[in-house]
């Protein structure tokens, strides 16, 4: 079976340089959540705060709140619309936001209310690149 | 405080180079470039310290000798405890006050002696690395010509913590074993001399180690050799500290908070109550009688996220009582768990009271400090 992407090219994940990933399904609702580097860098997360069902983000939105032993870390939208479910799964195991971050460590689903704005985040090569520049 | 500016450039350790290679993360603290954390992590570094052996470099922190005719008597016009009882070999917690009894710092002042009781000199004192360039113009200026102040700059400051910190000191200083919890020595070891006490900042035994800066290398290296021993960042030193219930100047403490306010009326002993010859005496002998118009109270947070320094404090009926001054998670009690300010009357153990986090009222419980038992060694089997 051929993967058909639903926006833009191959990959499906795109990223922001805020470190946040996103992966649109083909009935346009977006996966997001915070990248390996971002896991890295937040050291062991303790708690995160997901954002309610219903709730309507705009891209650069406060999103979620990921904490660390340290600190309280801001995880902003990268792109806007319609909170259909959170990842109830953190409550108990947020420490899955660091063994899996770009996979079962996601944070939330958004259906998506401009689907332009995924195809305007960096792919993974794209991402990878500008990791090499900080 | 005296903190530095922001664009002034940073101090190092005599240890710099060792966190360096030790792949540590490194951010500017007190005005020196320090580790927040090294590879593992905060939460794998305050577990191992609760459970091995955690080694800690602090030589930010600023050292002194106080010399004078009478430096204890001195020193008592600074501060609100007894040091005129001080016994050689011992070392005393204390609070650094203002005219009206507000803490300037926190500190630990300390006669060293040998093991054969000899080498008594004067007062040693260990002040926050983010005040002392104030702490010590302080004192040279309310004790002038009274005591001489020889800043220990050139010297390292280790801190080794935790329940297997003893055996592994003891291994290369056995003169340490004969140490209480808040002795103070001086002795040879590693081939150089060291003022050491059996004392930290963590609520584990452990000792802390002054060292000559030459030196500060390989004594840590040795200790880190220790299978027991590995190195421990300030992101777990203030976990370790929040959870062993330990005010962190600048932040749970600062020079509008008096030492009764601050839960520290065990650092006003009962002949210098009486003599109400101290800093800010009026205020808080007051306050020792009447009570403070606020208080420190430690608090679990039962529900959601962590409540961390700013959080609001309310009491059951939803009004605002206080503040949350340092907050975070803790990695024995798996919570949020919080030191704040609460005004009028000092809550009691058990009451329900709610940290505002982002806006959302959680569920609080005052506790008794500490939230994890002290492991102090006080009296040698």
């Amino acid at each position: 079976m051929e993967l058909q992407p639903a926006y833009g090219k191959a990959p499906l994940m795109r990223f922001t340089k805020d470190h946040e990933w996103v992966e649109v399904d083909e009935n346009g609702i977006a996966t997001v959540g915070v990248t390996a580097y971002a896991a890295e860098q937040l050291g062991d997360v303790v708690f995160v705060e997901t954002p309610d069902v219903g709730k309507t983000v705009k891209a650069g939105d406060g999103f979620a709140v990921v904490e660390s032993v340290k600190a309280a870390s801001d995880v902003y939208a990268p792109i806007s619309g319609e909170v259909v479910e959170a990842n109830a799964a953190l409550g108990d195991a947020p420490e899955t936001v660091n063994a899996a971050p770009e996979a079962a460590g996601w944070f939330a689903k958004v259906k998506l209310a401009n689907p332009a704005e995924v195809d305007a985040l960096m792919d993974r090569p794209a991402y990878e690149a500008y990791l090499q520049t900080l | 405080m005296a903190q530095q500016p922001a664009e002034a450039p940073l101090q190092t350790t005599p240890l710099h180079a060792a966190h360096i290679a030790l792949g540590a993360r490194m951010v500017p603290f007190a005005g020196y470039d320090m580790p927040v954390q090294y590879t593992e992590g905060v939460l794998k570094e305050h577990l191992w310290t609760r459970e091995h052996a955690g080694i800690f470099d602090v030589s930010h922190m600023g050292q002194a000798r106080l010399r004078g005719v009478n430096p204890l008597a001195a020193f008592e016009e600074v501060v609100p405890g007894d040091f005129i009882n001080l016994k050689p070999g011992r070392q005393k917690y204390s609070v650094l006050l203002n005219r009206t009894g507000g803490i300037i710092d926190d500190l630990m002042a300390a006669r060293p002696v040998t093991p054969e009781g000899t080498g008594d000199d004067g007062l040693f004192v260990v002040v926050n690395g983010a005040c002392k360039e104030n702490d010590f113009k302080v004192i040279a200026a309310e004790l002038a010509g009274q005591v001489q102040i020889e800043r220990l700059e050139t010297r390292a400051l280790i801190a080794l913590q935790g329940p297997e910190a003893a055996a592994v000191f003891q291994h290369y200083a056995p003169q340490a074993a004969a140490m209480a919890f808040m002795d103070v020595r001086l002795m040879t070891a590693f081939g150089v001399d060291l003022i050491v006490s059996r004392s930290g900042y963590t609520g584990e035994d452990g000792y802390e180690i002054s060292v000559p800066g030459a030196a500060a290398d390989r004594v840590w290296n040795v200790l880190l050799s220790d299978p027991r021993v590995k190195p421990i960042g300030l992101g777990a030193r203030d976990s370790l500290r929040l959870e062993a219930g330990l005010p962190l100047y600048g932040h749970d403490l600062d020079e509008t908070t008096s030492p009764v306010e601050g839960d520290l009326a065990f650092a006003i002993n009962k002949n210098r109550r009486e003599q109400r010859d101290f800093p800010g005496a009026a205020r808080i002998v007051k306050e020792l009688a009447e009570g403070p118009p606020r208080v420190r109270v430690a608090l679990k947070v039962l529900e959601g996220a962590p409540a961390r320094e700013g959080a609001e404090i309310a009491d059951a009926s939803g009004k605002v009582i206080g503040v949350v001054t340092s907050g975070g998670f803790s990695p024995v009690l798996k919570c949020g768990i919080a030191i704040g300010f609460v005004a009028g009357v000092s809550p009691a153990v058990g009451d329900p009271l709610k940290v505002i986090v982002r806006g959302k009222p959680q569920a609080a419980e005052v506790v008794k400090a500490p939230f994890v038992p002290h492991r102090y060694v006080r009296k040698l089997a």
